[in-house]
């Protein structure tokens, strides 16, 4: 059965990009080994010829044509829609959202 | 005046075309039921008094001019947090989006407002829709109605809680593994997971987008049906809903004049539902409700569905690989909580990544970080393919269980959840033991069929519910079947005692 150690934890919340504490460290290095235990359950499943199922009713690439189309769940006015979004972000500079450098 | 909560959607619509009442003192009548009830429910992250009012006007205006809009016109009903309302906060039960306002509404959400009907707020869940109990609620635990100690089950506990306390007489919620139906089980109430791609998911806050499906509480399968109806359908804004089917009310057997034969059925027992984990007694008073289904002439039938233990496991591979994905845009840049709002000095917020890192450690609750662990590492270099390309396998053997059930019985019943709901507290320490919970409903979702959890005979004053399924699109008759049982019996009609 595989166990996550501390130090595996450590880099998976590094790869889904959150900062833990040494005792988070602890505390989920034993919960996701107990839920990963269990879920290996499926490897008493013979899965030999059996395909993969992602989606569900069958239906496959759906198009539609490339132009805009209004859109009816929004405010009319673009500029009110543009101030709602803007209001929603931590910080913003001139009409942009506001981020740090992403290149140093 | 008379209670009004004891009536249903359908008697309720008469009475409002009948001039009885209006939808102005129906809403006013909800609302100081709200006002009594929910200090010890707590159903509600927000409460809209004030814009319910208006629409209220709006609908008694409406009628007077003989321009209802549908069935629900003026009709008080509650939203899960989870879908986006214009202008309205909504946070999907998380401090993550504690104070984020959409500048759009979710498309069920335009659906039942075009529809006419009033809304009365956004319900309780578990944060991300990631529980079964609303204890996962970055806010407050919902309480049940029928024991104030008690959980109301989950994610959509707030909406299950609402409608079975009579603040509103429905709810839209959703359910990725069980999130209607075992919250309904444990209030008393009915609730419908339809087909994967039957109701639109845009604007619904994105748990596993493959699993996902919005669907609706009500008392009675009759109310379920007409809330289908108007919620369902094809959407442009989400290419997974499916053009070619139509649900209508007049095409259930119930609306037409000829008489549902259940007669005709056979219904499948499959054993795999029925054994080590069912609590005794609520095996029993499914078995009695079967029996009334034999006794209007349909057949009973065992059937297996032998790999429904790897359902629940296979579940909880997909579930979070997909939840760490659509968690990943909460970065602390464009919406959402972010260190850049507070004190970021304190914080050593010192680079872009340090915004992204720390934002997610402070908006997420544990759960939500557990479900992304889990779904980083099965989609991580090295593991995908013996956890996530292994469960999609078992995924594929899991919808061939149901097709080859479905070629021997017309619907299956099982009980939606194997024990009555459990005390607030009781599994909250042990998340596996939580997970466990979903046992009797993640099959659904892994195979894109629809269910119904329908209120049985109670054991000890708490609600039991008896779940059908049917095959892909089989809405209309499943809730024919369960309509049947509900002309003949009155579980759904009970109300919890709240004075």
């Amino acid at each position: 059965m595989a166990k996550l150690t501390k130090k595996d934890v450590e880099k998976i919340a590094n790869l889904a990009r959150i900062e833990i504490t040494e005792k988070e460290k602890n505390k989920y290095s034993a919960e996701l080994t107990e839920i990963l235990g269990y879920v290996e359950k499926l490897n008493k499943v013979d899965t030999k010829n059996v395909s993969e199922t992602s989606q569900v009713t069958g239906l496959e690439n759906v198009y539609r044509e490339d132009a805009a189309t209004e859109a009816t769940q929004v405010d009319k006015d673009k500029n009110k829609n543009r101030e709602k979004l803007l209001k929603n972000a931590p910080a913003e500079k001139n009409g942009y959202i506001k981020t740090r450098a992403v290149l140093e | 005046m008379l209670k009004l909560i004891n009536f249903s959607i359908k008697e309720i619509s008469e009475k409002l075309d009948k001039k009885e009442i209006s939808s102005v003192e129906l809403t006013k009548e909800v609302f100081s039921n709200i006002k009594k009830i929910e200090p010890k429910i707590k159903a509600f992250i927000s409460l809209m008094e004030k814009e319910a009012l208006e629409q209220a006007k709006e609908s008694d205006k409406r009628r007077a001019n003989g321009k209802k809009l549908s069935a629900i016109d003026g009709i008080p009903i509650s939203i899960k947090d989870i879908f986006c309302t214009k202008d309205i906060k909504t946070t999907a039960g998380s401090n993550m989006l504690g104070d984020f306002i959409p500048p759009y509404d979710a498309t069920v959400v335009k659906r039942i407002k075009d529809a006419g009907a009033v809304i009365i707020g956004k319900n309780n869940m578990d944060a991300w829709a990631h529980g079964s109990s609303t204890e996962n609620s970055d806010f407050f635990t919902t309480h049940n109605p029928w024991d104030l100690e008690r959980v109301p089950g989950g994610s959509s506990g707030g909406s299950a809680a609402a409608v079975a306390s009579g603040m509103g007489f429905a709810s839209i919620g959703t359910d990725t593994g069980g999130s209607i139906r075992q919250p309904a089980a444990f209030c008393g109430v009915t609730g419908l997971k339809p087909t994967y791609g039957r109701n639109s998911r845009y604007g619904v806050i994105a748990m596993a987008s493959s699993l996902d499906c919005p669907g609706v509480f009500a008392r009675s399968s009759e109310d379920v049906a007409i809330l289908l109806e108007i919620v369902c359908g094809h959407d442009l804004l989400d290419s997974t809903t499916v053009p070619s089917k139509k649900f209508k009310t007049q095409n259930l057997n119930v609306k037409s004049s000829s008489k549902f034969k259940v007669q005709n059925l056979k219904l499948g027992l499959p054993k795999e539902y029925f054994g080590k984990g069912l609590d005794p007694k609520i095996k029993e008073k499914i078995m009695e409700a079967v029996e009334i289904y034999k006794k209007m002439g349909a057949k009973i039938v065992e059937i297996s569905l032998p790999n429904t233990d790897y359902a629940l496991a296979a579940y909880y591979i997909i579930q979070p690989a997909e939840v760490s994905s659509n968690l990943a845009r909460f970065d602390g840049i464009k919406y959402g909580f972010s260190v850049e709002k507070a004190d970021s000095k304190q914080l050593s917020v010192n680079s872009l990544i340090d915004v992204y890192m720390k934002s997610r450690a402070r908006g997420f609750g544990d759960e939500a970080k557990r479900r992304i662990m889990i779904g980083t590492y099965v989609l991580s270099a090295g593991y995908y393919d013996a956890y996530y390309k292994k469960a999609m396998k078992v995924r594929t053997l899991v919808c061939r269980d149901f097709n080859d059930a479905f070629k021997k019985v017309d619907v299956i019943i099982t009980p939606t959840t194997p024990t009555t709901a459990f005390k607030i507290g009781e599994k909250s320490q042990d998340p596996l033991e939580m997970y466990l919970s979903d046992v009797y409903t993640v099959s659904a979702n892994i195979a894109g069929i629809p269910g119904v959890s329908i209120p049985v005979e109670s054991i000890n004053n708490l609600p039991v519910g008896m779940q059908i399924l049917g095959p892909q699109f089989s809405e209309e008759m499943i809730l024919d079947i369960s309509h049947e049982y509900q002309k003949i019996t009155h579980h759904h009609q009970k109300v919890p005692n709240l004075e």
